[in-house]
C-alpha cells in the first residue's frame, strides 16, 4: 500500500499541497482527480522521489520514501512504475531500446530482455513497433510505449500521468483498457486526471484534490452522488459563473 | 513543469554544504562505473571525433594568419628564421588549445547543454531516475570524461594542422626554406610546450562539458528555457577557457 502522509509541497511563494493525505490500496486503481494546476503531478512525483516535500511523508510498502538511501530508492525505483504526460520516451532510442534501458540496469541477461520487450509490447498491442523511433509514433502509441516500459520491469504500482490527455476519444478508451488490463494483471494503479470519463471508467476509488488536499475519496458512484458543491462542480464541468460585460458601444464621428 | 528534486538547493544549505553535497554526488555519480562506461566511446566519438573538421578549419586559418603576421613584424629586424618559432610555440602553447576551445564550446557546450535541456524539460530526465538511472552517472559523467579526455586530442591535431598550415604558407609565401622554418621551430622548442597546451585543453573540455550539463539540467520552462540554457552555456564555457588559461599561464609558467 501506499500512503501519503500530510505532505505540504510548495515551489517559491506558491502553496500546491497543504496537508494531503491519503491511502492507495493494492490491488485497486485509485484516480486522483482535480483542476490542472492543483498538485497532481507534484503528488505522483513525490511519491518516488522526484521531488521532496516541505513536510509529511511517503510510504510505500511502509517504508518511508525519505528516508531511503540510494540503493533503497533505487530498489523502490524498480517496484513503481510510471508513465509520463508526455510519455517522456528516449527520443535517440527505438521503441525496444527504451523498454530495455529499465531491465539493462535490473541486470537481466539478454534473452530475458528480449522476452520481457516482447511481452510487454503484446500487453500493450504495439508488437511489431519495436525498432520504430518516438518521432514515428503518434501520440496514443507513445503512451502505451510508455506503459510498456513501465510494466516491463513488472512493477508492483504504477503510477499513471494524465494518460488520457490529449488523445481522441478512441484511444483515450484504450488507454483506459490497458490501465484496466495492467490493474487486472495485478499492479495496483494511481492514476492523476481531470478527464472524468476516463476517471469514473478505470477508478475503483476516486479521490478529489482541491486546494492542496482531499476533498473527498470515494468509489465513482459515491462521487457522483455527492452532495458537496466543489466536487459536484468539477465532475459536471461547470464553470465558475462568468458575467460578460456587454461591448461598449462607440458612437461614430 | 516542477522543479526537480536535484536541481533544488535546500532552503538554509549554507554555500560550503551545498559544495559538498555536490561533491558528494559526483564522487558517487563517478563511482557508478557500469552505467557511464558503455556511453563513454559514444560520447568521446560525438564531442571529440566530431568536432575534429572545425578544428582543422580554424587551425589552417591561424597557422596562414601567424606566419605573415610573423614575417610583417620581424622584417628588417629580426631573421625570418624566427617565423617558425613563433609559430610553433604560439600555436602549441595559445592559438592552439584556446581557439579549438573556444570553437569547440560553442559546438560541444551549446551541444549538452541544448540536449540535456530538451531531455529535462520533456522529463526523460525524470524518466531515467524512474528507471533506477543516476542522473550524473548516465549524463553528466561520460559527457565531462570524453571532453576532458578528447580536447587534448582535438587540440595536438590543431597544433600539427596550424604548424604545418604556417610551414606552407611560409616557404610559398615568404620565401623561406623548409630548413630555415625548421631551424627556427625546433630553436625555441621544449617539451613543455606541448603539454602545456595539452593540460591546458585537458581542464578546457573538463570545464565547457560540465557548464553545458550543468545549464542543460537546470532548464525549466520550454523552448524558450533551452535556448536560455544554451546561449549561457556557450558563454560560461568560453569564460572558464579565459580564466583557465589565465590560471594554467600564472601556475606552470
Amino acid at each position: 500500500m501506499i500512503v501519503l502522509d500530510n505532505l505540504t509541497k510548495s515551489f517559491g511563494s506558491s502553496s500546491i499541497l497543504k496537508g494531503l493525505s491519503l491511502e492507495v490500496p493494492d490491488g485497486q486503481n485509485t484516480v486522483i482527480i482535480g483542476p490542472s494546476g492543483s498538485g497532481k503531478s507534484v503528488t505522483l512525483k513525490l511519491i518516488v522521489r522526484l521531488l521532496e516535500p516541505d513536510a509529511g511523508c511517503v510510504k510505500v510498502d511502509g517504508h518511508d520514501v525519505g528516508e531511503m538511501d540510494r540503493d533503497e530508492l533505487a530498489t523502490l525505483r524498480g517496484r513503481v512504475g510510471y508513465v509520463f504526460q508526455f510519455a517522456a520516451l528516449f527520443d535517440s532510442m527505438t521503441v525496444a531500446q527504451n523498454i530495455r534501458l529499465g531491465l539493462v540496469r535490473r541486470g537481466y541477461d539478454e534473452s530475458a530482455i528480449r522476452e520481457r520487450v516482447e511481452e510487454s509490447l503484446e500487453v500493450v498491442e504495439l508488437l511489431g513497433s519495436e525498432d520504430k523511433l518516438p518521432a514515428e509514433l503518434s501520440g496514443g502509441m507513445r503512451k502505451r510505449v510508455g506503459i510498456a516500459r513501465a510494466i516491463a520491469l513488472k512493477p508492483r504500482y504504477i503510477l499513471y500521468d494524465e494518460p488520457t490527455t490529449g488523445l481522441d476519444p478512441v484511444t483515450a478508451a484504450v488507454m483506459d483498457q490497458l490501465m484496466m488490463r495492467t490493474r487486472d494483471l495485478g499492479v495496483t494503479g494511481l492514476v492523476v486526471t481531470h478527464d472524468m470519463r476516463s476517471a469514473f471508467s478505470v477508478g475503483d476509488r476516486l479521490a478529489m484534490l482541491h486546494e492542496g488536499s482531499i476533498r473527498q475519496v470515494g468509489s465513482a458512484r459515491e462521487m457522483q452522488a455527492s452532495h458537496d458543491p466543489v466536487v459536484r462542480q468539477f465532475i459536471e464541468g461547470r464553470p465558475e459563473r462568468v458575467v460578460l460585460e456587454p461591448p461598449v458601444r462607440r458612437s461614430a464621428g | 513543469m516542477t522543479p526537480s528534486a536535484a536541481s533544488r538547493v535546500p532552503p538554509g544549505e549554507g554555500f560550503i554544504a551545498h559544495v559538498g553535497r555536490r561533491s558528494l554526488e559526483a564522487g558517487r555519480a563517478l563511482s557508478d562505473v557500469g552505467t557511464w562506461t558503455p556511453l563513454l566511446a559514444i560520447q568521446m566519438r560525438r564531442l571529440g571525433v566530431d568536432s575534429v573538421p572545425i578544428a582543422i578549419f580554424i587551425a589552417v586559418f591561424t597557422g596562414i594568419v601567424l606566419s605573415l603576421l610573423s614575417s610583417y613584424i620581424f622584417t628588417g629586424a629580426v631573421p625570418m628564421y624566427f617565423v617558425g618559432a613563433l609559430v610553433g610555440k604560439t600555436v602549441m602553447m595559445e592559438l592552439g588549445p584556446v581557439l579549438t576551445g573556444m570553437a569547440l564550446a560553442g559546438r560541444v557546450g551549446a551541444s549538452i547543454a541544448a540536449e540535456l535541456g530538451t531531455m529535462k524539460v520533456s522529463e526523460q530526465v525524470d524518466a531515467l531516475e524512474t528507471l533506477a538511472y543516476d542522473r550524473y552517472s548516465y549524463l553528466v559523467v561520460p559527457r565531462v570524461l570524453a571532453a576532458t579526455l578528447m580536447f587534448p586530442v582535438v587540440t595536438a591535431f590543431a597544433v600539427a594542422i596550424g604548424v604545418g598550415s604556417g610551414w606552407i604558407t611560409a616557404i610559398n609565401l615568404l620565401d623561406l626554406s623548409t630548413a630555415e622554418f625548421l631551424k627556427g621551430l625546433k630553436q625555441f622548442y621544449q617539451f613543455k610546450d606541448v603539454w602545456f597546451g595539452l593540460v591546458k585543453s585537458a581542464s578546457f573540455g573538463f570545464a565547457v562539458a560540465l557548464m553545458g550539463c550543468m545549464r542543460g539540467l537546470a532548464t525549466e520552462g520550454g523552448a524558450q528555457g533551452v535556448g536560455q540554457s544554451t546561449t549561457s552555456a556557450v558563454v560560461l564555457g568560453c569564460e572558464a577557457i579565459l580564466v583557465l588559461d589565465a590560471f594554467w599561464a600564472l601556475v606552470l609558467l
